[in-house]
């Protein structure tokens, strides 16, 4: 199989390129097995990875024009070459690797942690399965960053849009039946930016590894502040 | 090369969820607390766990804290020390209420309490039915646990050392640790971080074997740097197999399967646990079941047209069960093997999963070595998590035990820390050459010019470690292969790198991850040929017998030069009634 692959080094002074690559695949290989092989053969191929099974997210990458984990793409049928390439729109670092901190930084900023004012009962704080539903679909995410890196509106603005990912997490604990924070965390989404930036253009909902819904999420944001700001 | 100097009250190495208990609890504390972590925190491997976390909250069965410590301790095959059980498990309940509060998404019961299924190894009343005992978030719950605790970590503003690889301990001539030598993976540049207190949270070495559930970056690195720091490892030889890893690939189908009513099956369609376990059947403890399904395909009795391995049934649960409590599992089975669990059975083999040995630590979580007839702490160092050995695992780990010890001790270490840092107000001078042997070994790596690769390397010791020290264990097969993996442990000194980049070079966070390993197979190997018994998960071929006479202790590993110590097992627990060892029938 053919690959085409993004090089960068920063220290050689050179400009990025592609650099082709051929393996021998073999038949249910993934692509992340298909980069460790290539690896063997020239060591200096940078790129991340941990887990092999689609749970850690650190091994996204723009396949083909598509944000990918690579361990749980099979190579099978990719057309070729194939092109691999850094998540778009992201400082590139080296080769495949990019500098996620635009993406962690809006992350941190949506304040992703359960939010309680009442004193904490002894024992747990009940929530009923139909509360806890609620948290399907949310929880999940991964941080692997496929979402944000595929949405226009977080290319033009990653400082002010909060993108895919982080408004996922800001209904995660928008819809969690023990937070209290709903109401400052509705007042920071509030403005032209953060939130009401999403054109609704589904790019996240596509990529997700995971198989979530980020812009689902941003609608039901906007029904809540409808509903609770007026 | 570029050396920067930082200051902290304490620095965590490591950004499971051990470490990040612990640094919570100091953060919250207002302390200085650094965190390290060679990968971005919520990419750690507590993320893969699926099952859940034991504690005896007596939610859909009758449960309490003794039943957890007789099953624990029947489970370690009395390798296991009482008092350090007895305390796990009677915090477990508080811990894991306090997970919840901080708003772990467990699942729920109709009253809306914690929702806990049964796994292997849980009894009621002290042996008899089966208990529910592990809290579980779908088949996510160490992704819910580690995501949490990243975000309370950001309310109480740890300080992040992410995408830093630790090098080696800093010790004065005193003995006192004063911190670490760390690498920036970004830039290669070295960081000395200083701190009053370190507590390595490192996490375990999976990647010791070809075949294994873990992730690329389990490497046992805290564990190679204490043996370079001189200090031992205990109970190394135990290494434990999880029954059933995806048949030649390796990701973990996890125990919550057959909690939840999975069974396995032979070749001739025979539900053969019953043989093996006649009380527990297909939740009996680990080794048991790993132990079976080798010697059903052995014997020829394996599934498939290689008879290589046997099945796990779960389409009787229904789709709708499947998709409520497996849904984790079921897409693993979609992406990796193409089938939906809920209508074919998973093809499953035995698969090396978890380290039961570790960096010996006391109850709280200190790093203790042997010191004229007892045992002293080393002052400035804790160990918590899988890198650690408290030890409340013993010989075989139960499942869902091991999310709770980290919680539990990566807990009870930031308390000892705590008292430790009114008492230790100043930082110690640095020692001028406390930074030169790590950079020694760095620029080591920059210079040979001949040598291995260190993937070839990394190969060499995981087939190694397979064929000479698996599941089944002769004297004959383990000493060619401690001579083997000696040989390896002296050639990983030796690596050539072809990126001599300082930028994100990952070559070179390889050989160094290959020579921690290579430290560590010798560590293992070396206290599996000693071990002349058959003891949970170390099973000698050739020695069949538990033998309590003589084995009733645990070993303590030194490096260079290689020795084996050994100590006693703690037979007491804090309270309650001594568990005295009997055969083990599940
Ligand atoms: C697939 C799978 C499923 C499991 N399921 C369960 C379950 O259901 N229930 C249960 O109880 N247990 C389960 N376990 C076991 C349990 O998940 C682990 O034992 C536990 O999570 C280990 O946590 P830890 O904090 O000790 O280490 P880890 O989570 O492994 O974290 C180690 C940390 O140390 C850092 N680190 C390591 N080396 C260095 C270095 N040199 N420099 C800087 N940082 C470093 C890493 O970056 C990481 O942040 C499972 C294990 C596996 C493999
Ligand atoms: S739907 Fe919104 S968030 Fe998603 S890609 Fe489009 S603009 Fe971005
Ligand atoms: S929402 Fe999906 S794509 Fe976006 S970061 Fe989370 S897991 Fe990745
Ligand atoms: S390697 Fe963990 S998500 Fe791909």
């Amino acid at each position: 199989m053919r690959f085409s692959i993004y090089r960068y080094q920063p220290e050689s002074g050179d400009a990025p390129s592609m650099q082709p690559f051929e393996l021998a695949v073999r038949p249910g290989m993934m692509l992340r097995e298909a980069l460790l092989a290539l690896r063997d053969t020239d060591p200096t191929l940078a790129f991340r990875h941990s887990c092999g099974e689609g749970v850690c997210g650190s091994d996204a990458m723009n396949v083909n024009g598509r944000n990918v984990l690579a361990c749980t793409t099979p190579v099978d049928g990719l057309k070729e070459p194939v092109q691999i390439r850094p998540l778009p729109g992201m400082p590139v670092v080296r080769d495949l690797i990019v500098d996620m901190e635009p993406f962690f930084r809006q992350y941190r900023a949506i304040q992703p942690y359960l939010q309680v004012n009442d004193p904490l009962p002894e024992s747990e704080q009940r929530q009923s399965p139909t509360e806890r539903q609620r948290l399907d679909g949310l929880y999940e995410c991964i941080l692997c960053g496929c979402c944000s890196t595929a949405c226009p509106s977080f290319w033009w603005n990653p400082d002010k849009f909060l993108g895919p990912a982080a408004l996922l997490q800001a209904w995660r604990f928008l819809a969690d039946s023990r937070d209290q924070g709903r109401e400052a965390r509705l007042d920071f989404l509030e403005g032209p930016f953060r939130l009401f930036r999403c054109h609704s253009i589904m790019n996240c909902v596509e990529v997700c590894p995971k198989g979530l819904n980020p812009t689902r999420t941003i609608g039901l944001i906007r029904q809540m502040m409808l509903r609770e700001m007026g | 090369m570029t050396v920067v100097h930082r200051r902290f009250d304490v620095l965590v190495i490591g950004a499971g969820g051990g470490g990040l208990r612990a640094a919570l609890q100091l953060a919250s504390q207002e302390a200085r607390v650094a965190v390290v972590s060679k990968v971005f925190p919520t990419r750690s491997h507590t993320v893969a766990a699926q099952g859940g976390v034991n504690a005896a909250l007596a939610n859909v069965t009758p449960d309490n804290w003794q039943w957890h410590l007789y099953d624990t301790v029947k489970g370690s095959d009395w390798l296991g020390d009482q008092d350090a059980i007895e305390y796990m498990c009677r915090t477990a309940a508080e811990r894991v209420i306090e997970l919840e509060h901080y708003g772990v998404p467990f699942s729920r019961l109709d009253d809306g309490r914690i929702y806990q299924r049964p796994f292997g190894g849980q009894s009621q009343h002290f042996g008899g039915a089966q208990a529910a005992r592990t809290c579980a978030a779908a088949d996510r719950t160490g992704h819910a646990i580690l995501h949490t605790l990243y975000q309370q970590n950001i309310r109480c503003r740890t300080t992040f050392f992410d995408e830093y690889f630790a090098l080696d301990l800093i010790q004065d001539e005193e003995g006192h640790v004063l911190g670490a030598v760390t690498l920036e993976i970004a830039t290669g540049d070295v960081v000395v971080i200083e701190a009053r207190a370190t507590l390595l949270a490192t996490g375990g070495a999976g990647q010791l074997y070809r075949t294994n559930t873990n992730a690329r970056i389990n490497t046992g690195d805290g564990l190679a740097m204490a043996l370079r720091a001189g200090l031992p490892l205990q109970d190394m030889e135990f290494f434990q197999f999880h029954p059933t890893g995806i048949a030649g690939k390796g990701m973990l189908i996890s125990e919550a399967v057959r909690g939840e009513g999975g069974y396995l099956v032979n070749g001739d369609g025979e539900r053969f646990m019953s043989r093996y376990a006649p009380k527990a059947h297909d939740l009996a403890s680990r080794d048991v079941v790993s132990r079976a399904i080798y010697t059903e395909v052995q014997e020829g009795r394996g599934c498939g047209t290689e008879r290589d391995h046997v099945q796990l049934h779960i389409s009787h649960l229904g789709e709708a069960a499947i998709a409520e409590r497996l849904p984790g599992i079921r897409e693993m089975c979609q992406t990796f093997l193409g089938i939906d669990p809920a209508a074919s059975p998973i093809p499953v083999y035995p698969t090396a999963h978890y380290m039961m040995g570790g960096i010996p630590t006391s109850r709280d979580a200190r790093v203790v070595v042997p010191a004229g007839s007892g045992e002293e702490a080393v002052p400035g160092l804790w160990a918590a998590g899988e890198c650690a050995c408290v030890s409340v695992h013993g010989a075989n780990r139960l499942g869902g035990n091991s999310l709770l010890d980290i919680i539990v001790f990566g807990r009870a270490a930031a308390d000892d820390i705590e008292r430790w840092l009114q008492e230790a107000p100043y930082h110690r001078p640095l020692p001028e050459a406390a930074v030169a042997r790590s950079l020694q070994r760095l620029e080591a790596l920059e210079q040979d010019d001949d040598g291995e690769r260190p993937a070839e390397l990394r190969k060499a010791i995981q087939a190694t470690m397979e064929q000479y020290c698996g599941v089944f264990r002769t004297e004959a097969k383990l000493q060619e292969g401690l001579a083997q993996v000696q040989a390896l442990a002296q050639r990983s000194l030796k690596l050539r790198l072809s990126d001599r980049s300082r930028i994100f070079n990952i070559e070179r966070i390889e050989a160094l991850e290959t020579q921690n390993l290579a430290a560590l197979a010798c560590a293992t190997v070396a206290s599996a040929l000693a071990r002349t018994e058959s003891r949970g998960a170390h099973s000698r071929v050739d020695h069949p017998e538990r033998d309590d006479a003589q084995w009733l202790r645990h070993t303590l590993y030194f490096h260079q030069p290689a020795r084996l110590e050994y100590k006693p097992v703690k037979l007491r627990p804090l309270t309650a009634e001594p568990i005295p060892p009997v055969e083990r029938i599940y």
